[in-house]
């Protein structure tokens, strides 16, 4: 095996090497980050891309300015920006539901917004500090199957009853979600709210990723109801037309079953652009977006002059639960209080 | 894929020389670079002190280990009782159409194992199409797709393919000549088979079964959709609804350490089997008549294509008529499909970049650095996604913050990833490159740069592509590195698809899962051609 040191394999390293170099530096660019002096807007956004894509393009057309969107859970993006701090490249904050907008405002990440601004939404559904806005409104509602006859509880609550062993769809990972556990634990306590959420895991709920799939769950007849909010069945009916076998509940009494809370948004004080972060805002609260939200997502508008869906109780009759959105902002103990029994891993 | 590594000893370009100063620094900063995002995983997990472990001490963590090695176990045997009959029906008998069912055996690798997953889940809905399928069979409802049973019908589909190359790839090299002699000797088919044939495949089944085994472990889109929970899930759970990320990293690493395992363990059992030694000529393999065991054989090759082609074929044609009805989306997906683009292309250029070198390092300069840089290599390959995306997110933002959330930091780490298929694709060319080559072409008059273009490239040209095409192909299916890496406003087909999906709005889901499946289709017909596997 001895062998004659030759000069080739060192020539064919070079080559190798030189070659690696060369297609390396030229893959290099492609990471290369220009800061362009209008740069585009960075939204880290709690509500899915096909909910508030349109929109969101619809903005840049109008004003010119970019968006770069970072989609995730409310949650998740609440923790990441909790954890970039002032490093975040992020210009603003869209979270489906106050509880999280509250959880950053609490970590001093948001800058309080102009008040003209602000004072077009009721201050029901905004921060009293303004640092944040709801843009829209929306109430928990129980999806349920229109192929049986169910007999569904008067309350929330009653969803622990064994008689609901298998037929329960929710959507723990996401925030709207989440926000009503806050709401039970805000309203009921701690130990209440753990043994409700135990009461249902006894009935081996089915988890989906979203509220959209809980719905189409119950549709196709893996699940017979559905804790999620009341737009999505709207959606889902628009896509597949009336015969859908899903229709929805509301609570009345003021239960938290029918919980409204708002999506809604925050500037981050570390912005570089918090001009362009508050002409966002300024569009989302406009005429025009609202009617985006109010028609094509089902939501409620929240400013004067645009009306919800006929199909939807309005928000003034439904019996709205007595909660402080502000009072939401704990979400790190409902992710825990989760966590600890089991719904989420 | 990963080819095994070839049996044939052909005299090395300096097998006993040390390797050059160029080789081992850049072999150094492949090691680093692989290091360093595991090491602050490490780090992180322990932050905290021991009190921030405690999560680790539950017995969801035992349940979740459990469940994950059942899933690994039972999607290794799956796929090797599927790709070792299929890998051996395609290239020694006289199956009907053989290159055909060899072609649509190696496919699936095109299909990634969440839409293979959405698929099975749309299908097999209690309102699905299989069920409407199987009404007039007296049958009120398809099997459920979620679960176990789910998971690893899903993932045996996704992973039969690794063994079947990779088993099909030494078939065809095998030497006929061991098996005729035992023969002569009096022994039977099938112990001859056995004494002849399986010791010198065991090497080719081994890495086959490995590829499976880890992809089954550290999958995370298919386990999730077909919800059935493990390591991979519980770690994307606690990375996104967590305000403290080391519970997450602890899981992570534990994760990480079951792959590593794996992967020496079978390092383990290799070492011992049998090397084929080719010498001289090689004796055509004769080809054995199915008579009229064809037809189970034909049953067997048409059920595998129907179920990891049909099925999700059938599924997304229905989304994209239900997504018509919504109108086209059609933009959305062409942006999606260039951030695809310019992702893969990074990752498969820089793969193959690097993997130039590094291939010369493991073929021509074996030794304790070649076989560490090697084993590193599969390491980062067994790392899951989700472990590697973690340390990475959590590296760049609190130690190289100018590299967090960028594209760069994204196609490195996907490069990195998928590194030791380009190397594996190198191999075998840079092997056929004797000194003895170089050294006559030079005596001959040649010079360098004339022996470069005349013999060294050519003979590394296919090795070049197919070792671009794997890490292109990888890269375009890959997703969690993906969603937690790709800076804001990059979205790519797989994560559009995900997105989408997850959503249950499927209507939007088919144009970028249709779009995904040619671009893959595409490198995989690549391969195909190239004779990286073999049709």
């Amino acid at each position: 095996m001895s062998m004659r040191p030759s000069s080739v394999p060192g020539r064919l390293c070079r080559i190798a090497t030189t070659t690696a170099l060369l297609v390396g530096s030229l893959a290099l660019p492609v990471g290369g980050q220009a800061e362009e002096p209008d740069a585009p807007l960075t939204l880290y956004s709690g509500r899915s891309e096909s909910l508030v894509g349109p929109i969101l393009e619809r903005f840049s057309a109008v004003s010119g300015i970019g968006v770069d969107a970072r989609f995730g859970d409310t949650a998740e993006l609440a923790a990441l920006l909790l954890e970039e701090g002032e490093r975040s490249p992020a210009d603003l904050f869209f979270a489906q539901d106050a509880g999280a907008l509250g959880a950053v405002a609490d970590g001093d990440l948001l800058a309080p917004l102009p008040d003209d601004l602000v004072a077009r939404v009721p201050e029901a559904f905004r921060d009293a500090s303004s640092r944040w806005v709801g843009v829209s409104g929306r109430a928990r509602t129980v999806a349920h199957t229109t192929t049986e006859e169910l007999g569904l509880p008067d309350s929330i609550l009653g969803f622990t009853d064994p008689a609901w062993s298998g037929r329960i769809g929710w959507a723990p990972s996401n925030g709207s979600f989440q926000a009503f556990v806050t709401a039970l634990r805000a309203r009921y306590g701690e130990a209440a709210t753990r043994e409700w959420l135990q009461g249902v895991l006894a009935n081996d709920p089915v988890a989906y990723p979203s509220n959209s799939s809980a719905v189409e769950g119950v549709a196709a007849g893996e699940v017979d109801v559905a804790l999620v909010n009341h737009y999505y069945l709207l959606q889902l009916q628009e896509e597949h037309g009336e015969a859908y076998p899903v229709a929805q509940h509301f609570f009345e009494g003021g239960d938290l079953g029918s919980l409204v809370n708002v999506a809604g948004i925050g500037r981050l004080d570390s912005s570089d652009q918090p001009d362009a972060a508050a002409a966002f805002i300024d569009f989302m609260l406009s005429a025009e977006a609202q009617r985006y939200f109010a028609e094509t997502t089902f939501e409620y508008p929240l400013i004067d002059g645009v009306a919800a869906d006929p199909r939807l109780p309005s928000l003034a009759s439904l019996d709205v639960p007595e909660i402080e959105l502000a009072d939401l902002a704990d979400l790190k103990g409902t992710v825990e209080l989760l966590r600890d029994v089991g719904a989420i891993d | 894929m990963l080819t095994s590594p070839s049996g044939l000893r052909i005299r090395t370009i300096a097998s006993s020389s040390r390797p050059p100063a160029a080789l081992l620094v850049l072999a150094a900063v492949v090691v680093v670079l692989a290091v360093v995002p595991v090491a602050h995983l490490g780090l992180r997990a322990l932050e905290g002190g021991l009190e921030t472990l405690q999560p680790l001490f539950r017995a969801r963590t035992l349940e979740l280990l459990i469940s994950t090695l059942a899933l690994g176990l039972a999607v290794t045997v799956g796929a090797v009782g599927l790709g070792l009959p299929l890998a051996w029906l395609t290239t020694r008998t006289d199956l009907p159409a053989r290159r055909a069912w060899t072609i649509l055996a190696v496919t699936p690798l095109a299909m990634p194992s969440y839409l293979l997953a959405f698929s099975f889940v749309a299908a097999s809905a209690p309102r699905g199409w299989l069920a409407a399928l199987l009404e007039p069979l007296g049958m009120t409802a398809a099997p459920s797709s979620y679960g176990f049973g789910g998971a690893v019908l899903v993932l045996t589909l996704t992973t039969t393919p690794y063994v079947v190359i990779s088993v099909r790839a030494s078939l065809a090299r095998l030497d006929s000549a061991g098996e005729e002699a035992a023969r002569s000797l009096g022994s039977g088919p099938w112990a001859a088979a056995r004494t002849a044939i399986l010791p010198v495949i065991l090497p080719a089944l081994g890495a086959g079964a490995l590829l499976a085994c880890l992809y089954a472990i550290s999958d995370f889109g298919a386990v999730s959709i077909l919800r059935y929970d493990t390591l991979a899930t519980a770690i994307y759970s606690q990375y996104r609804l967590s305000f403290d990320r080391s519970a997450a990293s602890a899981l992570a690493l534990l994760l990480l350490l079951m792959a590593l395992s794996l992967v020496w363990a079978e390092g383990r059992v290799r070492g011992r089997a049998a090397r084929q030694v080719a010498h001289g000529r090689r004796r055509p393999a004769r080809v054995v008549a199915l008579g009229r065991w064809r037809w189970p054989a034909l049953g067997l090759c048409a059920a595998l294509a129907a179920l990891s082609l049909l099925v999700p074929s059938v599924t997304i044609a229905g989304w994209l008529v239900s997504g018509w009805r919504r109108g086209p989306q059609l933009w959305d997906a062409v942006d999606a499909l260039s951030d695809s683009l310019v992702l893969a292309f990074g990752a498969g250029l820089l793969a193959v970049a690097v993997a130039v070198p590094l291939s010369l390092l493991v073929s021509h300069f074996p030794g304790r650095t070649a076989t560490a840089t090697e084993r590193l290599l599969y390491g980062l390959y067994a790392i899951p996604g989700i472990s590697l995306a973690l340390a990475v997110v959590s590296l760049t933002l609190n130690v190289l913050p100018a590299l967090y959330q960028t594209l760069f930091a994204l196609v490195l780490a996907v490069a990195l990833r998928f590194l030791i298929q380009s190397v594996g694709a190198l191999r075998g060319p840079w092997l056929q490159i004797s000194s003895h080559t170089l050294e006559a072409a030079r005596s001959l008059g040649e010079r360098p740069p004339g022996v470069l273009r005349s013999i060294t490239l050519p003979l590394l040209k296919p090795g070049l592509l197919g070792g671009f095409a794997v890490v292109f192909l990888s890269a375009l299916k890959e997703l969690p590195l993906t969603l937690l890496l790709a800076p804001a406003g990059f979205s790519t087909l797989a994560t559009d698809l995900w997105d989408a999906a997850r959503e249950a709005f499927y209507g939007e889901a088919a144009v970028p899962a249709t779009l995904l499946l040619l671009v893959s289709f595409l490198s995989v017909g690549l391969l195909v051609r190239r004779g990286d596997v073999q049709a």
